[in-house]
C-alpha cells in the first residue's frame, strides 16, 4: 500500500489527538505567559508562596520514596516469580495483576479502612496495648507512600519479572560456580541485565505517584497536599485558573524531567538499553 | 544460598500479603452487619449490598459509566483501528513519532488532562457535559486501543494478505476477510482494557463531570469523605468479581503474560 493511505488513516485518530490533548496543553502553556515583557510573572508568583513549595517538594518527596520502596519490594519478588515460582508463577502473576486492574478508589478506600481512627492497625497496636489511644495515620503523608506504594508496587513487578526471565540461567551458575557471592551476582549480573525493565518500572511508578490523584485525595486529605489535589482545589474550588494553568505546566514539566533522568541512569548502568 | 532462599520465600509472603490484605478486610467488611467497617465482622449480613440497589446514586451513576465507556470505546475503535493497521505495516519514517503521539495521553498526568480538556475544549468551545466526558475517555481508552492492536497485528503475517490481494480482493476486502478475523481476540482485549481504564478513571473525568453527569468513580470518591460505611465496601466486592471476570477475558484473548512485557 501506498504511503497516501497510511496517512489517510492514522490521520483522524492524529486529528482527535491535536484537537483533544496537544492544541488544549498549548493554550494550557499559553495561558501561563500573559505577559511576554514579564514571562515568568506568574511562575513568580506561584513559587513565591511558602505553601505552594511546600507542596511541590512534598510530592517529589512522596514518588521518590515510593519508587524506593516499590524497587526494594519487587525485586526479591520478581526475581522469585521469574526463576523459582514454577507452577506458581502464574497464579502470582495474576494476583500482582489484580489489584491493577481494580478502581483506585477501591485500594484507597480500602487504605482508609486500615490506618483510620478505628481501623485495623489502630485496633491490632491498642489490642497488644502497644498505644493507650488511636493513633492519627490517616491524612498524613506516610499514609500517602503506603497508598501509592499499594498502587503502584505490581507495575514494578511485573516489567521485572518479564526481563529476569530472560537472563541465561548458565550466566548466573557460572557466576556462582566460580565463586561469586549472591550480592555480587545481583550487582554484577542481574542487575545490568534487569536494566530495561527496571527502567521502565521507576518511570512507570515515579511517575505515577508524581501525578495519581485519588489516593493523595483520600489519603492526604487536605494536611498532605500534593500538586495534583492541588491544581483541582484551584481549578475547581477556588477558581485560581492561572495558578492550576502554572501547576499544570510545572506538573508536565517533572514528568518529562523524571523521564529523561531516569532513561540516562538506565544507560549508564547498561549501555546497551 | 540457602539463607537467602529463605529470605526470597518469606520477603514475597509479606509482599503478597501487602497486595492480598487489604482487599481481604474490605471483601469482608462488606459483608458486616454492623455500621463500622471493623475486621472481622462479628455479624454477617447482606445490608449493605440491598442498599446499593435501593438509592439511586450509585446504579445511575454505572449507568453513566457504562454508557461513557462503551460510546469512548466505540470512538476509539473506529480512530484507533485503521491507524493500529496503518502502523502495523508502514515502514515510513513518520511511524515512530504518530506512535508517541497516541500513547501521550497514558504519559501526561491526568489531572492537566481533565484541567486543559475542560478550560480549552469544553468551556471555551461550550461543548455539553456529557460530549465533553466522551470524548475525554475516548481520549484516554486510544492508547490501550492502539497499542493492543498493534501487538495483536504483529502477529498476522503480511503475506496472508498480499496472497488474498494477488488472488483478486481489494484491500479492504482483504482486511475485513483475513486480517479481522485473525484479531478478533485482540479486539477484544482492547476493549476490555479500554473499558477497565474508562471505568476505574477519577483524574481526567473529575474536571468533567457537570449537573446529573456523574460516572461511578467520581460517585464513590465523593461518598467516602461523607459517609465511611461498608456500602462502598460491598460496592467495592462487586467491582472486584467484575474485574476477575474482565480477567478471565482478557487471560483467554491474549494471556495475561501481555503484562509483563512492555
Amino acid at each position: 500500500m501506498n504511503n497516501r493511505l497510511h496517512i489517510l488513516l492514522v490521520l483522524p485518530g492524529v486529528l482527535l489527538v491535536v484537537a483533544l490533548l496537544v492544541a488544549p496543553l498549548y493554550f494550557v502553556f499559553l495561558d501561563t505567559i500573559p505577559d511576554l515583557e514579564h514571562p515568568f510573572s506568574l511562575y513568580e508568583a506561584f513559587l513565591e508562596k511558602g505553601f505552594h513549595q511546600k507542596i511541590i517538594i512534598r510530592t517529589i518527596r512522596v514518588a521518590l520514596i515510593t519508587t524506593m520502596i516499590c524497587v526494594i519490594l519487587a525485586y526479591p519478588c520478581a526475581f522469585f516469580i521469574a526463576r523459582y515460582a514454577r507452577r506458581f508463577k502464574a497464579v502470582l502473576i495474576v494476583i500482582a495483576v489484580f489489584p491493577l486492574l481494580l478502581s483506585p478508589v477501591v485500594r484507597s478506600f480500602a487504605w482508609m479502612a486500615i490506618l483510620g481512627k478505628n481501623g485495623f492497625v489502630n485496633d491490632l497496636l491498642l489490642f497488644f496495648r502497644i498505644i493507650q489511644e488511636p493513633v492519627q495515620m490517616l491524612y498524613t503523608e506516610g499514609a500517602v507512600i503506603v497508598g501509592l506504594t499499594y498502587l503502584f508496587l505490581p507495575l514494578m513487578i511485573l516489567p521485572l519479572v518479564g526481563v529476569i526471565e530472560n537472563i541465561e540461567e548458565d550466566l548466573l551458575d557460572s557466576a556462582k560456580s566460580l565463586g561469586a557471592k549472591d550480592i555480587i551476582v545481583f550487582f554484577q549480573i542481574i542487575l545490568p541485565l534487569s536494566a530495561s525493565g527496571l527502567l521502565v518500572g521507576c518511570i512507570l511508578v515515579f511517575t505515577g505517584s508524581l501525578t495519581a490523584y485519588t489516593t493523595p485525595r483520600l489519603l492526604g486529605g487536605d494536611q498532605a497536599m500534593t500538586l495534583s489535589t492541588l491544581i483541582y482545589q484551584n481549578a475547581m474550588t477556588l477558581f485560581e485558573w492561572d495558578a492550576a494553568s502554572v501547576i499544570a505546566i510545572i506538573m508536565i514539566t517533572l514528568t518529562i524531567l523524571v523521564m529523561k533522568i531516569i532513561g540516562s541512569l538506565a544507560t549508564r548502568m547498561n549501555p546497551d538499553v | 544460598m540457602k539463607r537467602s532462599g529463605l529470605v526470597l520465600i518469606v520477603s514475597i509472603l509479606l509482599v503478597y500479603i501487602f497486595l492480598i490484605g487489604p482487599l481481604v478486610i474490605i471483601g469482608f467488611s462488606g459483608f458486616n452487619e454492623s455500621e463500622f467497617l471493623d475486621f472481622p465482622p462479628k455479624v454477617y449480613s447482606f445490608r449493605w449490598f440491598f442498599r446499593i440497589f435501593e438509592s439511586d446514586m450509585f446504579v445511575s451513576a454505572f449507568q453513566t459509566s457504562l454508557l461513557i465507556s462503551v460510546l469512548g470505546a466505540t470512538g476509539a475503535l473506529l480512530v484507533g483501528l485503521p491507524a493500529a493497521y496503518s502502523l502495523s505495516r508502514t515502514r515510513a519514517k513518520w511511524r515512530r513519532s504518530v506512535l508517541s503521539l497516541f500513547m501521550s495521553p497514558v504519559i501526561v498526568p491526568g489531572v492537566v488532562l481533565g484541567f486543559a480538556l475542560l478550560k480549552h475544549v469544553v468551556i471555551a468551545l461550550d461543548i455539553e457535559v456529557w460530549t465533553g466526558m466522551v470524548m475525554g475517555h475516548m481520549l484516554i481508552m486510544l492508547p490501550y486501543v492502539i497499542r493492543v492492536i498493534v501487538s495483536s497485528l504483529s502477529n498476522v503475517p503480511i503475506e496472508i494478505e498480499e496472497a488474498a490481494v494477488s488472488l483478486g480482493c481489494s484491500n479492504t476486502h482483504a482486511f475485513l476477510i483475513v486480517v479481522l478475523p485473525n484479531i478478533r481476540s485482540g479486539i477484544l482485549a482492547a476493549c476490555l482494557l479500554a473499558f477497565i481504564t474508562s471505568l476505574n478513571d477519577g483524574p481526567v473525568t473529575i474536571f468533567l463531570t457537570g449537573p446529573g453527569v456523574t460516572t461511578l468513580p467520581i460517585q464513590m470518591l465523593s461518598y467516602v469523605e461523607y459517609y465511611f460505611d461498608p456500602t462502598v465496601s460491598a460496592l467495592s466486592v462487586l467491582l472486584m468479581l467484575l474485574t476477575v471476570a474482565i480477567m478471565i477475558v482478557i487471560e483467554s484473548t491474549m494471556g495475561l503474560s501481555f503484562f509483563t512485557k512492555k
